[in-house]
């Protein structure tokens, strides 16, 4: 049970934009997807999301490829929570968060329950009757949360999968761990979460896995403790990192230093290369 | 829906002869075999049932048709200042036309005489397909079927529609010239059960299909791409949206001429008092334009009685300056 990409290599306009990836995103668990910019982490979520054809390889779900569902079947299974929005029409936050119920077979009363329900789970409930274009980009980026909980919501008992790109891109602390916690909570629940993430710390503690993309390449994939090494991160990302356990959980607690800021404090290279575990 | 039934009813009333609404109901009535024993002559009679009558129906028809079809093109460009016009249905109309009323009836006179009363909607209905095929093509050549590609291919074909008409005008005699400024003005004044029974099919099966998309307009509000992912098939969609739409304004424009700005009037006051919902928005567009519609005829026809002004005058002498004040507040919130 998971959906699954095997070989997927995305060429467009002559430039290689994935180069034979593999990776599933399992039932159950959350999968974070780290790499550079431009390193081919968007191009894999569309992928897996059906709505981009790789020139080579195939994203499967169940045994039939993704690009070759319709629309309306990978909407039941698939819910993506996209980076940003272009939505100029004014609908209040509850009418954006209905249509998700709308897209996941709910109706009338029952579609009434379920809004609610996600927008409470958003942390929105409170702005369900603003005007959308009126909210700030963290708002909004919950209110779609909410709406793509709500899409999914009567497919708890069945397969279910969200990808999220980058959902704490402009949210405060406290709302970046709330978004990632529905994230955890969704999989204890039993779907597969997929989410692009910038931040390493929120990787290390909210992933089952991590997949690193360098390139178009899958460079690492595994566990935090596993992927998130100096070893890997540095020639990735070019800085330096610093591995330490976290101290309060059971999971690495990475500091990043940039090349010229090592070289002005005048730190010994050899200071930065603590055991990793 | 009340203002519709109030606007109708004052609008067969009102006239050279005038009826009162009461009589209405008592002609109308007496014609599907209840007799109310209302007193009403015969003239009163005649001119409800042969003259305004239709040309009432025509009006709630076509005023539907442009109000229903504005709020779909809306929802399918993502924008509150679409207008069918812009895809290239009202030109390509508007060609098809003046191509007949010129170049027709010196080449196939006795084709065109065949044809009679509709060799001029026929054509103009022809043009508009064509146009909104053409606009379909041009956009369709890039891969995918992009919003902006097709808002630039329809200004391509709108420049070039426009291009043929105004040679055409050079070629035109002064009798065909009249002819063609009445008619790219607009007009309900070829209501007849005649011309009704020409446009009622098309214009009926769009309001009754349309309404079917409003979901899925509502989720294409959110983004072509969050459209796709909530299940909506992009290219489908809007084939038929644009389809059908291009059927009742091609056969509405044919019908009437040229009447602008009701379909991008229509939609945004209904949005502004019920909010952008598709599945409210075009029901009550529809209602909406059909009422705007019928009423500017009223205008049109009350304004310089016993003639009758070109009913895309009243419509653009309230519709221009509504767009502008349009465009200077959506200036305003960018």
């Amino acid at each position: 049970m998971a959906l699954q990409a095997r070989n997927i290599t995305v060429e467009r306009s002559g430039k290689r934009l994935l180069d034979s990836v593999s990776l599933s995103i399992n039932w159950g668990e959350v999968v974070a997807l780290i790499g550079p910019n431009g390193a081919g982490k968007s191009t894999l979520l569309k992928t897996f999301s059906g709505t981009l054809n790789p020139t080579h390889g195939a994203a499967t779900f169940a045994g039939r490829e993704l690009w070759e569902l319709s629309p309306a079947e990978r909407a039941r299974v698939i819910g993506v929570l996209p980076q940003e929005s272009s939505l100029s029409l004014p609908f209040t936050a509850m009418e954006v968060v209905a249509i998700g119920c709308q897209a996941g077979g709910a109706d009338g009363a029952q579609a009434e329950q379920i809004a609610r329900q996600a927008l409470a789970d958003a942390d929105v409930e409170h702005l369900s009757e603003r005007i959308y274009t009126t909210l700030s980009g963290g708002e909004r980026q919950r209110v779609h949360l909410a709406r793509v909980l709500a899409q999914l919501w009567r497919s708890r008992n069945r397969e279910r999968y969200f990808l999220f790109d980058e959902p704490t891109s402009s949210l405060d602390l406290a709302h970046q761990h709330r978004m990632l916690s529905v994230a955890r909570q969704c999989a204890a629940e039993g779907a597969g979460v997929l989410v692009i993430l910038h931040d390493l710390n929120l990787a290390a503690q909210y992933a089952d896995r991590i997949a690193l993309l360098h390139h178009g390449a899958l460079t690492a994939e595994g566990t935090p403790d596993h992927v998130l090494t100096p070893d890997v991160l540095d020639p990735v990302f070019q800085v330096t990192t610093c591995v330490f356990r976290h101290p309060g959980l059971p999971c690495p607690l990475i500091g990043a230093f940039g090349k010229q800021s090592i070289v002005d404090a005048g730190i010994p290279h050899d200071f930065m290369q603590p055991s990793s575990t | 829906m009340l203002l519709l039934v109030v606007v109708v009813m004052a609008a067969v009333g009102i006239g050279a002869v005038g009826i009162s609404p009461a009589q209405v109901v008592a002609i109308v009535l007496q014609q599907i075999g209840i007799d109310l024993g209302g007193s009403f002559g015969m003239n009163q009679s005649g001119v409800l049932l042969g003259v305004r009558l239709p040309r009432v129906l025509l009006g709630v028809l076509v005023g539907g048709a442009l109000g229903a079809a504005g709020a779909a093109m809306q929802g399918l460009f993502r924008n509150p200042l679409a207008d069918p016009g812009l895809i290239g249905v009202s030109s390509g109309c508007a060609l098809g036309a003046v191509l007949c009323i010129v170049v027709g009836n010196a080449m196939f006179p006795a084709f065109l005489n065949q044809l009679g009363l509709y060799a001029l909607p026929v054509a103009a209905f022809v043009g508009g397909l064509l146009a909104t095929l053409l606009v379909y093509r041009i956009s369709a050549r890039s891969g995918i079927r992009s919003v902006s590609t097709m808002l630039l291919a329809g200004i391509a074909v709108n420049a070039l529609a426009g291009a043929a008409i105004g040679l055409c005008t050079y070629l035109a005699t002064d009798a065909q010239l009249r002819n063609l400024t009445f008619w790219s003005l607009g007009s309900l004044a070829g209501g007849t059960w005649e011309t009704l029974s020409v446009v009622a099919p098309p214009i009926l099966l769009t309001l009754l299909l349309l309404p079917r998309f409003a979901r899925q307009l509502n989720m294409l509000a959110l983004g072509e791409g969050e459209a796709a992912h909530l299940g909506v098939s992009i290219n489908q969609l809007k084939w038929r949206v644009t389809g059908l739409c291009a059927l009742a304004v091609g056969a509405s424009v044919s019908m009437t001429g040229l009447i602008g700005f009701i379909p991008l009037i229509a939609p945004h006051l209904v949005r502004l008092s019920i909010g952008p919902d598709h599945r409210h928005l075009i029901p009550c567009s529809t209602l909406l334009g059909a009422g705007l519609l019928v009423g500017a005829d009223l205008a049109s026809r009350m304004v310089v009685s016993p003639a009758e002004l070109p009913i895309g005058i009243i419509t653009a002498i309230v519709g221009a300056p509504f767009f502008l004040w349009l465009l200077m507040r959506e200036q305003r919130i960018a």
